[in-house]
């Protein structure tokens, strides 16, 4: 037992006792000291690095400043889409410390509806930290200024001077440019970068700033600032510009562009130039189309409803995606697949007024007599294009019509189309298990039928006819071989003659549309497609959803053209009275723009003003709930 | 050579030396912490050290006989302003620590870490040495201790009850009781911690949890650890220069100028600063371990020795803290944190000390 061992406790002993005592808890104090220090250098020399690093990110704030996008320009460098400057405000959630106060002030202060309280109010909840959310964009100088003086008892608001994607011509390219929008969440989730979650960062949701996106993105610049833990900056240190994404040079001639547009009208419809020496495409209109810059700026859903209620369609882009019957402007092409297989262009049919085949009369516009191939075209003679086409069977004409880019898919940056249909006796075998019979063959020569194509290929068809080689559309310079096209030089020179007499000969169908210019003429084929079915109503009144489309193909001049087209008016009852003269305005403003414009201006005071004015007046009547003229009346 | 009058010899020049040293670096880091300004802080705590250092110099001057002869009377009668303080605070809601004297707060709390001390050191005095190690030397000082070591506990306020419970163990540890008392409670105490932990408050438990793992919870709670890490991690050897603290200067580091003032100091004057501090309290703590050493009474012994823990007890525990090794109790760096009441309490031990030292000039050691 240890205690019989220990020795009487004396004051002597107590003495000695508390000494070693003393000295034991004097060396534990010690001891300690000597690891807190140990500690302490362990922290400020072995994890130096990684406090300083953590101390620095603390101090240092970095905000990712939105790229300028690049421009998209015409052939001539004039920009068809550019960033202007655009007053925004935004919140950054970890300085936001007031919350409620400083919502309820920016909505007093900016008169902030319901709706866009509720988005901030979501987005605040999402975000995180130094992730700035946007409370408004595209400010006036007034309501910028309203905010900045308040700024110091609004703490969290950050007001800035971004860049806002800008369409000078607006509606004119919004099928051809497409739009810009924020980022989407999948889109974040895909490429992670913070740069997709920066307000004011937008990428390219349709037509070509979506094709070339990459190239227009830029890199973003950056700002690095010092701010307290409450969030305070309390000096900028060092930014880093951003560098603009690269400019688009496009083929479009920006000019034409916004005059084809114009000139449309309140038709629904599309319109497409190519420059028949290399396929430039130098205007791709459909029109109605949507304002580019709302979608910019974040559509409103009331606008995106009006858009989308709209029967003329503005959201879709007909010169690719709106398939039609092409009508009568392919008889051109079968003029030349009829050369090519033998039939000689003097060669005279007699026109009763129609084609008898078996116990059907197939009917002809007129009674045209006799008629050669010059002729028939001119006069858009059915029953002479009949007689070939039951002569030489579809199966002949067909090739053709695919080399003429009929029913091709093109590679064209940033379009999305429909390619449509030619077809022939094995296509109908294999679609409905049916024989190809004569009476098919005869509705496809006249463009009706089985047949239907896009406006982009009808004109790709009159540049490959006026140049007489396989000519490839394109809207950036891209290198294609544009071969000649294997038919002879008469077969070719047919069918220009007959394009040739359609505007300018004696009768011919789009006599009216001669181009006033004196020395430059205009060939051209009318097209007029049924949109009911055949002998079914006579398609030149009526509902305007049930009358009938107005083509029109043509090339200008007529010796060495320069420029092949391709118009399209839907319901616009014919393509001598709603195409022709369309097609002739704007080949007319390629030679003389001044007389062009003089043209286009008396049009549009009728109308009521530019597409702009026009637009918003039919939303602003669209919203009071007043009925939409109906505007195919037009003309 | 001019003879130095015996008045200016009997002032501890050494000690004033050390005191003024912690104090007057402490100045530099408040200085500092207020972004370059003598207020709120340095000034006041300037002007204030001066009065506490008169104040533990006239204590130093009385004679030690009067401190034995009040300690009980001085701890019953803090016991009852700590009474006092938990039916204010039972009567007011919540928790409270002081008493408002009308011209100043009282906190009985910090008073008690002395009187404990005092208290226990008169006990072992009066207890005949053949009892030391029958369990009359043990229940009383158990009792003494136990008493306002709960009452503290229920304002609550962990970090002032382990202070006293610490102060009182070592007062007991160095009066000669048997070793394996404290052996086997030490055994029992880490076997019961789970069991103590449950009777912790939710906001201490979570403080606990956290110390383990103060990067569970980086923005919330642990953000005190961490952040104060990051200041003194990224001071390096030789700090980021006089002035230069962004942790501090930029609010990132709560409680800079108070409880993790260490972590203000070691940002802008890196380990060298860390170092020198914990030289001068190391010169501290040997000054008063020497006069324990060399105390002519048993009182004198074991009051140093007590008054040694509890100052030791601020420093250690503290800087644990903001080096990530203890978990956030608020107690204060002696002398360097911005703050009364931690100044008058270090003070007072320092004024006792100093009067156990003068005593000890005075004749031969004497037991009794």
């Amino acid at each position: 037992m240890p205690r019989k061992k220990s020795p009487p406790i004396t004051e002597a002993w107590r003495g000695f006792t508390f000494t070693r005592r003393a000295l034991v808890v004097g060396g534990a104090q010690t001891a300690v000291g000597v690891a807190l220090a140990a500690r302490m250098t362990y922290i400020s020399v072995v994890d130096n690095d990684r406090y300083v690093l953590e101390s620095e990110s603390n101090r240092v704030n970095l905000t990712l400043v939105p790229p300028r996008r690049g421009w998209i320009v015409d052939r001539n460098g004039k920009a068809l889409a550019n960033n202007r400057v655009s007053l925004r405000i935004d919140i950054i959630p970890d300085r936001l410390h007031n919350k409620d106060f400083v919502l309820g002030q920016l909505r007093t202060l900016l008169q902030l509806d319901g709706d866009t309280m509720e988005r901030i109010q979501r987005d605040l909840k999402s975000a995180s930290g130094f992730q700035p959310v946007a409370v408004a964009e595209d400010m006036t100088e007034a309501e910028y200024s309203s905010i900045l003086v308040r700024l110091p008892e609004l703490p969290g608001v950050a007001p800035q001077r971004g860049f806002a994607r800008n369409y000078p011509t607006g509606a004119a390219v919004g099928h051809l440019i497409g739009y810009v929008g924020a980022p989407t969440a999948e889109e974040y989730e895909k490429v992670k970068d913070p740069l997709y979650i920066t307000p004011g960062f937008r990428t390219g949701k349709d037509g070509l700033e979506k094709y070339f996106q990459d190239m227009l993105r830029g890199k973003p610049g950056a700002k690095r600032v010092e701010v307290t833990a409450g969030g305070k900056v309390v000096r900028e240190l060092e930014t880093t510009r951003d560098t603009q994404g690269k400019t688009v040079h496009l083929t479009i001639d920006a000019d034409l562009q916004e005059f084809v547009a114009r000139r449309m009208g309140r038709e629904s419809g599309a319109a497409v130039v190519i420059d028949c020496q290399n396929g430039d495409i130098l205007s791709f209109v459909s029109m109605p189309c949507f304002d580019p810059n709302s979608f910019s700026d974040g559509i409103s859903s009331s606008e995106y409803s009006w858009l989308r209620e709209d029967d003329h369609q503005p959201l879709i882009n007909k010169a690719t995606r709106g398939l039609y019957p092409p009508g009568s402007t392919l008889k051109p092409m079968a003029a030349i697949a009829a050369i090519e297989h033998g039939i000689d262009p003097s060669e005279r049919h007699t026109c009763i007024g129609g084609y008898r085949l078996g116990s059907r009369f197939f009917r002809c516009l007129g009674r045209h007599g006799s008629v050669d191939m010059a002729t028939a075209i001119m006069k858009s003679c059915n029953s002479y294009f009949y007689w070939v086409a039951h002569r030489l069977g579809y199966d002949a004409i067909a090739p053709t019509a695919r080399l003429m880019g009929l029913g091709e898919e093109f590679q064209l940056a940033g379009s999305n189309q429909r390619y449509g249909t030619i077809p022939d006796s094995a296509w109908k075998m294999k679609k409905y298990d049916q024989p190809w019979s004569a009476s098919d063959s005869l509705n496809a020569v006249i463009g009706q039928g089985y047949v239907s194509v896009n406006p982009l290929q009808l004109a790709v068809m009159a540049a490959r006819i006026a140049s007489g080689r396989r000519l490839y559309p394109r809207l950036v310079n891209r290198h294609f071989r544009n071969e000649a096209l294997p038919f002879s030089a008469e077969a070719l020179a047919t069918a220009r003659h007959g394009m040739d007499l359609v505007v300018n000969g004696p009768g011919g169908t789009a006599g009216r549309s001669k181009l006033p210019l004196d020395g430059i003429a205009m060939a051209g084929k009318t097209g007029t497609a049924q949109v009911r079915g055949l002998n079914t109503g006579n398609g030149k009144s009526g509902t305007w959803k049930f009358r009938d489309h107005g083509l029109f193909i043509g090339f200008a001049p007529v010796v060495n053209p320069r420029y092949a087209t391709a118009v399209v008016i839907e319901h616009g009852m014919g393509g001598s009275r709603a195409a022709a003269p369309v097609a002739k305005d704007f080949m007319t403003f390629l030679f003389d723009r001044a007389k062009a414009m003089e043209a286009l201006e008396a049009f549009e005071a009728g109308w009521g003003g530019t597409i702009k004015e026009r637009m918003d007046r039919d939303y602003a009547a669209w919203k009071a709930g007043i009925a939409r003229p109906d505007a195919g009346l037009a003309q | 050579m001019i003879p130095v009058p015996p008045a200016i010899q009997a002032i501890p020049w050494k000690l004033i030396a050390i005191l003024a040293g912690i104090t007057g670096f402490g100045l530099l880091v408040l200085y500092s912490a207020a972004g370059g300004s003598i207020t709120p802080w340095a000034l006041n705590q300037g002007v204030r050290f001066l009065l506490f250092l008169s104040v533990a110099l006239v204590i130093g001057r009385l004679p030690i006989r009067l401190f034995e002869d009040f300690s009980y009377l001085a701890y019953i009668g803090i016991l009852v302003l700590l009474i006092a303080v938990e039916l204010l605070g039972f009567v007011g809601g919540g928790s409270q620590r002081w008493l408002n004297l009308g011209f100043m707060n009282l906190q009985p709390s910090e008073l008690m870490k002395v009187a404990i001390v005092i208290a226990l050191a008169r006990f072992y005095t009066q207890l005949p040495p053949g009892s030391t190690r029958t369990l009359t030397a043990l229940w009383p000082a158990l009792v003494m201790i136990g008493v306002p070591a709960a009452l503290v506990m229920l304002q609550p306020d962990l970090g002032t009850a382990l202070a006293i419970c610490i102060g009182g163990v070592v007062v007991m540890f160095a009066a000669g009781l048997p070793l394996w008392w404290f052996g086997s409670t030490a055994a029992a105490g880490i076997a019961a911690l789970p069991v103590l932990f449950s009777f912790l408050h939710d906001y201490q438990q979570k403080r606990v949890l956290i110390f383990m793992d103060p990067e569970s919870d980086p923005l919330g709670a642990g953000y005190h650890i961490s952040q104060s890490k990051i200041a003194i991690g990224s001071g390096g050897i030789g700090g980021k220069g006089f002035l230069n603290g962004s942790q501090s200067h930029l609010d990132y580091l709560p409680e800079g100028h108070t409880d993790f003032i260490f972590a203000t100091m070691a940002e802008e004057w890196g380990l060298i600063g860390g170092l020198f501090l914990l030289f001068l309290f190391f010169l501290l703590l040997r000054w008063s371990t020497r006069v324990a050493l060399r105390a002519r009474t048993r009182f004198g012994q074991l009051t140093a020795a007590g008054l040694t823990m509890t100052i030791f007890f601020y420093i250690a525990i503290n800087l644990s803290m903001v080096m990530g090794m203890a978990p956030v109790v608020g107690i204060p760096l002696p002398l360097f944190s911005y703050g009364g009441s931690s100044m008058l309490t270090i003070m007072t031990c320092v004024g006792i000390i100093l009067a156990i030292e003068n005593d000890s000039k005075k004749g031969t050691r004497r037991f009794q």
